[in-house]
């Protein structure tokens, strides 16, 4: 099982860093809107009750959230790649095992969400963010930013074992850059003005993993918020290898 | 030019016929400013409060302006995938061997950019008066609006249409949209320009997309503002990037 699950994952890490155009953009792209946000927003830093004065502390974990989207994205084509060359097909016929599959598939979303957290704290770092939680929270960022691309990463994973086509995983896309917009992204939820929005915020999930990792960054300690962000990318992951797992063995049926 | 006419308007023809058969080109540039508009306006709509927030519309109308004019750009730069397409699959290569007259082939992809971005605005109007939009301007004024965005739907286009008859390829779709995407956001995007600080006030201060969206939130207030100099920036974009969508396409021809 574990030699099965280091070979895919290997393949699936070659596979995603031997194409810089698959994984520059991903990097650089929530660099980029980190940048413009960070002093776009400044002004919002006055509003009473704001939780910080540097917008670029409070908007720096929407970066790792953003960056695991786009590496779910990249499971998600690369399997679906897989599914439309055949490749899964002859896997079918070795006795490689599902779980060993999806686990190790999962790698190069895995990898490339750890070089992204990576980067985006030595940016944050260098321009400035004091992180409230020091060292050990520090490296409970990049824990749960890698987690958070896992979770995402699996959900890819689901999405092309169920669509079977590159196409099929990025036409969804729009649905998940929703899922991450409609949350407490740009600003604390009890800042939010708009109720409907503030109640969507409310129930979302991504609004937990951003204040789960926000925590971390600005206001030190807070076990409520790390609860809920690790819950919540915990529960992602569950569920997504359930529903995986499930459309694999579709996939992969063995006669 | 009757011949550039007939060239133009089957290929818009065409195109308009490949969207409407294929949701899936069509959906996502519809829900991306929709998205937008939803998580600014109703995100942000705090910002009003910050001390020196001038704009007297409300925070829906202020996004809402911004968020037309991306529609408009990202209208254009979505077109300009399709003719990446077609030439992926060949089918440019032989209307440069049929058609009479080769610039109808640009104009053809404009109109049908234009038909796609129209039904986005409608869509995005719509949406923006059922969350409340004030509009303090009267019919000139949204008609100064509307130009503006209409203009830069072709200014999108026509950037994109170069890279594309240049590369021809849709790999080249983030070189088509990342440029876009990068001068939009470096605009005054969640509040007017005065309240930027730092490097990104001076880089907006130079932005031409800056007065072309400020002229825009002037006229949804009703108090238009620096509109000749907004139109004339916007027309010389036009004029730059027909140019480079012009030796895009002698680009193509060359290329066989």
């Amino acid at each position: 099982m574990r030699q099965q699950v280091w070979l895919i994952a290997r393949r699936s890490v070659v596979r995603t860093f031997r194409q810089p155009g698959t994984w520059i953009p991903p990097l650089t792209f929530p660099l980029m809107l980190m940048a413009v946000n960070s002093n776009g927003l400044r002004a919002a830093t006055h509003l009473p009750g704001f939780p910080t004065n540097s917008f670029l502390a409070f908007f720096l974990p929407f970066s790792f959230l953003q960056g695991a989207l786009f590496a779910s994205g990249i499971a998600g084509v690369d399997l679906a790649r897989d599914i439309d060359t055949g490749f899964l097909n002859r896997l079918a016929l070795t006795p490689v095992r599902g779980s060993a599959l999806l686990i190790g598939q999962i790698g190069g979303a895995v990898g490339l969400g750890a070089l992204q957290a990576c980067v985006y704290l030595g940016v944050g770092l260098a321009f400035g963010v004091h992180i409230d939680t020091g060292v050990a929270g520090a490296f409970l960022i990049l824990l749960l930013a890698v987690l958070i691309a896992t979770g995402w990463g699996t959900l890819g994973l689901w999405l092309a074992l169920r669509t079977g086509s590159g196409e099929g995983v990025q036409s969804q896309f729009p649905l998940l850059f929703f899922a991450t917009f409609i949350s407490s992204m740009n600003l604390p939820r009890n800042l939010i003005e708009v109720t409907w929005f503030r109640d969507v915020a409310t129930i979302n999930p991504v609004s937990y993993m951003i204040e789960g990792l926000r925590s971390l960054v600005i206001s030190g300690w807070d076990a409520q918020a790390l609860l809920l962000g690790f819950g919540f990318t915990v529960a992602l992951i569950a569920v997504s290898l359930t529903l995986a797992g499930r459309q694999l063995k579709v996939r992969m049926a063995r006669t | 030019m009757r011949r550039t006419l007939d060239v133009a308007f089957a290929l818009a023809h065409r195109q308009v016929t490949v969207l409407f058969k294929n949701p899936s080109l069509f959906i996502p540039p519809m829900l991306f400013p929709l998205m937008n508009f939803m998580a600014f306006a109703g995100g942000l709509s705090r910002l009003r409060h910050v001390p020196g927030f001038d704009f007297r519309g409300g925070y829906t109308a202020f996004q809402f302006v911004f968020v037309l004019l991306q529609s408009a750009a990202f209208g254009g730069v979505f077109a300009g995938f399709g003719i990446a397409r077609d030439f992926e699959r060949g089918f440019a290569r032989r209307l440069l061997v049929s058609a009479p007259q080769r610039s109808g082939i640009i104009a053809g992809y404009a109109i049908a950019a234009l038909v796609r971005w129209a039904m986005i605005a409608v869509v995005l109007t719509t949406v923006g008066l059922a969350a409340g939009m004030k509009i303090g301007g009267g019919g000139v004024d949204l008609f100064g609006l509307y130009g503006l965005a209409i203009i830069f739907n072709q200014v999108g286009l026509l950037w994109a249409a170069g890279v594309a008859m240049r590369f021809r390829s849709v790999q080249a779709g983030p070189l088509m949209q990342t440029p876009v995407f990068m001068a939009l956001f470096l605009a005054p995007v969640y509040v007017p320009l005065d309240l930027l600080t730092g490097w990104i006030h001076a880089v907006a201060r130079l932005n031409p997309l800056t007065f072309i969206l400020e002229s825009g939130r002037g006229f949804i207030q009703g108090e238009p503002t620096q509109v000749g100099l907004a139109f004339g920036l916007a027309l010389a974009l036009f004029a730059v990037f027909a140019v480079w969508a012009r030796t895009g396409l002698r680009a193509a021809e060359n290329a066989g």
